[in-house]
């Protein structure tokens, strides 16, 4: 496991940085001297064990927190030194769980994604929102209210409201960000591949960034192009996906047992793991 | 009626709302102007009209009733119904919570506790206030007291530099049970005669109408509600939580920080003025949701037309039922209010 991967030369304006980054809060450290470079036109796995801090690096990089010591930029600046407003137009987040207030329908939790772009709407701004529905397969749910739908089915319209956000590329090119914590875990088998496969297009077709924390590690070696491994508060790896989850990782970062295997069908050559269940303690 | 199916509600279209709202409003103004202690009828009551617009004052009694005594009295209860009702929209949005209304953050009980101190202690204290203020005493203790205690809900609220929602919604519980112990304290200070006086400014009244007061009153609405209809975007993307509308680039705090303004001087100068009106602030936003949806584009000027009826409609037969004495208006809101509410329940949410 390489702590630092390689840094790749790419333009600044195409990189979401943590440099140095850690979070405290009284009593315990959530983050420590982070440091990862996420590039736009690929997928980032977040992967880790529960508490390890993966939804603190996504808090980081929305910029809902603020590190106690390092440095968050996007394209080169500051992420605090980029007005809100034209943030929301480059980055678009899905947290964990979102509720909703009041009975609003799906078309229009949609339309919230467009909010940004109200002073300056595309031409047709019922189309975006139409075709982000499509793109999640919420279309027939749009009449819907959404605190009545189902856990995955709330999970697809929320990323159907990210997509709108950032529909189309802004105006000075630069790179789009999508940022999704623990995006497949209320969905079903087909979906978390359906959603997955449709970020996977958006990062290389569009040249989006998209991070995603994610929890099972078959996917991630199948849709990431990196990854980034937490424990307890440190990156313990990052770099290509396949090159950093190798089953020594795995083993000691998760404490379970994995044999490859070859994915059969459409992904032949990608590897994939079968998981022994780990040992219970006496 | 028509109405759309719409998966799981049935709605109205936004258009229809506010065009029912202001239909609506025309209805019990009119109704308000004709019914009272004097009855004008509708052939009067035009010709009335006409000689305003001709700007020839006719000393007719009629002409003499209703302009200085109905008109006044109407549009103050335009502008108490529309503050309310508005201000009960923008509490439910910001506090993402349909039981939230003006009265959470202490507008109405520092107006009521700030009154019953002028009422019980104001000659004690401070013989001289009535000389210099006038009939403007109570008026402009009660708005003082509102906005006062508003601010100390606000300020408990802070923390590290953020205003809690959360803290808020309990800072407020706790201020209005204390404003509340205050009152009962003033009440068992009382005499007989205060104590009534108190009890019928908690119950709201708009017969304090004056020319002078209603002017101040409606300008200040007319604002207050002119600014919140900007907040209608902000507080749908606050539906999703602070959190989300923050990434979406909306200026949370900001907002929050309007929304109670707008509420504290709306409804502060109205019930300074009226005295409590109970209901209308949490009523007349869950009646527009339910027949138009969420949308706070349709719910804040829908809540301020139908506020603005329902007080209307609540001070007529205020005044007609017992003339020539009048019943307390925060007694009738509930009447009037209450079957409207539970009509449109029924109608419109089957589901339930």
């Amino acid at each position: 496991m390489n702590a630092r991967n390689q840094t790749d030369f790419l333009p600044l304006a195409g990189m979401l940085e943590v440099a140095g980054a850690g979070v405290q809060v009284p009593g315990r450290s959530l983050l420590q001297a982070a440091s990862v470079q996420f590039i736009a036109g690929q997928v980032t796995a977040v992967l880790g064990p529960n508490g390890a801090g993966k939804s603190t690096l996504m808090s980081l990089l929305t910029g809902q927190r603020q590190s106690s010591h390092g440095h968050v930029r996007l394209a080169g600046k500051a992420l605090s030194a980029h007005a809100p407003d034209e943030l929301a137009r480059l980055r678009a987040c899905v947290a964990q769980e979102t509720q909703v207030a009041f009975e609003f329908t799906v078309r229009e939790v949609v339309e919230l994604g467009r909010y940004p772009h109200r002073r300056k709407p595309s031409l047709n701004e019922a189309d975006v929102v139409q075709q982000a529905m499509q793109a999640t397969a919420v279309e027939h749910l749009q009449h819907r209210v959404l605190n009545t739908l189902s856990g995955g089915e709330k999970a697809r319209v929320h990323l159907a409201r990210a997509l709108a956000q950032v529909w189309a590329p802004s105006q000075d090119q630069a790179a789009r960000w999508l940022l999704l914590d623990e995006p497949t875990a209320a969905l079903d088998l087909q979906h978390q591949h359906r959603m997955l496969q449709l970020v996977r297009a958006w990062a290389s077709a569009q040249g989006v960034g998209v991070v995603a924390v994610l929890h099972d590690l078959n996917l991630a070696l199948r849709y990431s192009d990196r990854c980034v491994v937490l424990r307890d508060g440190q990156v313990v790896g990052s770099g290509a996906t396949a090159d950093v989850l190798t089953p020594a990782c795995i083993q000691e970062v998760w404490g379970v047992v994995a044999h490859p295997v070859l994915a059969q069908g459409g992904a032949v050559g990608t590897r994939q793991y079968l998981f022994e269940a780990p040992v219970q303690a006496a | 009626m028509k109405i759309v199916q719409h998966g799981d509600h049935r709605r109205l279209p936004a258009a229809l709302v506010l065009g029912a709202g202001v239909l609506l409003l025309a209805l019990s103004f009119v109704a308000g102007s004709a019914r009272g202690a004097y009855a004008i009828s509708p052939l009067q009551l035009w010709n009335v009209l006409l000689d305003m617009l001709g700007g020839s004052a006719q000393p007719t009694p009629e002409h003499l009733v209703f302009m200085n005594i109905r008109l006044p009295r109407l549009l103050l209860g335009v502008a108490a119904g529309a503050a309310l009702g508005m201000s009960g929209a923008l509490m439910q949005g910001l506090f993402r919570n349909p039981l939230a209304d003006p009265g959470l953050i202490g507008v109405s009980s520092g107006a009521a506790l700030a009154a019953g101190m002028t009422i019980v202690l104001g000659s004690l204290w401070f013989p001289d206030m009535p000389r210099t203020l006038g009939s403007w005493t109570l008026v402009a203790a009660a708005f003082a007291g509102s906005l006062l205690v508003t601010m100390l809900v606000y300020v408990l609220s802070q923390q590290d530099g953020v205003t809690r929602v959360g803290m808020m919604l309990l800072a407020g519980v706790a201020i209005n049970a204390l404003a509340g112990a205050g009152l009962g304290y003033l009440t068992f200070l009382a005499t007989d005669e205060q104590l009534r006086n108190i009890q019928f400014w908690l119950l709201g009244s708009l017969g304090g109408a004056r020319w002078s007061a209603v002017a101040l009153v409606c300008s200040v609405v007319a604002v207050a509600v002119g600014a919140g209809l900007a907040l209608a975007k902000p507080l749908n993307a606050i539906a999703l939580g602070e959190a989300q509308a923050a990434l979406l680039g909306v200026p949370v705090e900001r907002i929050k920080r309007f929304a109670v303004l707008l509420t504290a001087l709306a409804v502060g100068a109205v019930t300074a003025t009226t005295g409590i009106i109970g209901f209308i602030g949490l009523v007349a936003p869950h009646c527009v949701r339910l027949v138009a949806g969420p949308d706070h584009r349709t719910v804040l000027p829908g809540s301020a037309l139908l506020g603005a009826a329902l007080v209307l409609a609540a001070d007529s037969v205020a005044r007609t039922m017992v003339k020539p004495a009048e019943l307390p208006l925060g007694v009738l809101t509930a009447f009037v209010g209450v079957p409207f509410f539970l009509l449109l329940l029924r109608h419109f949410r089957s589901r339930l």
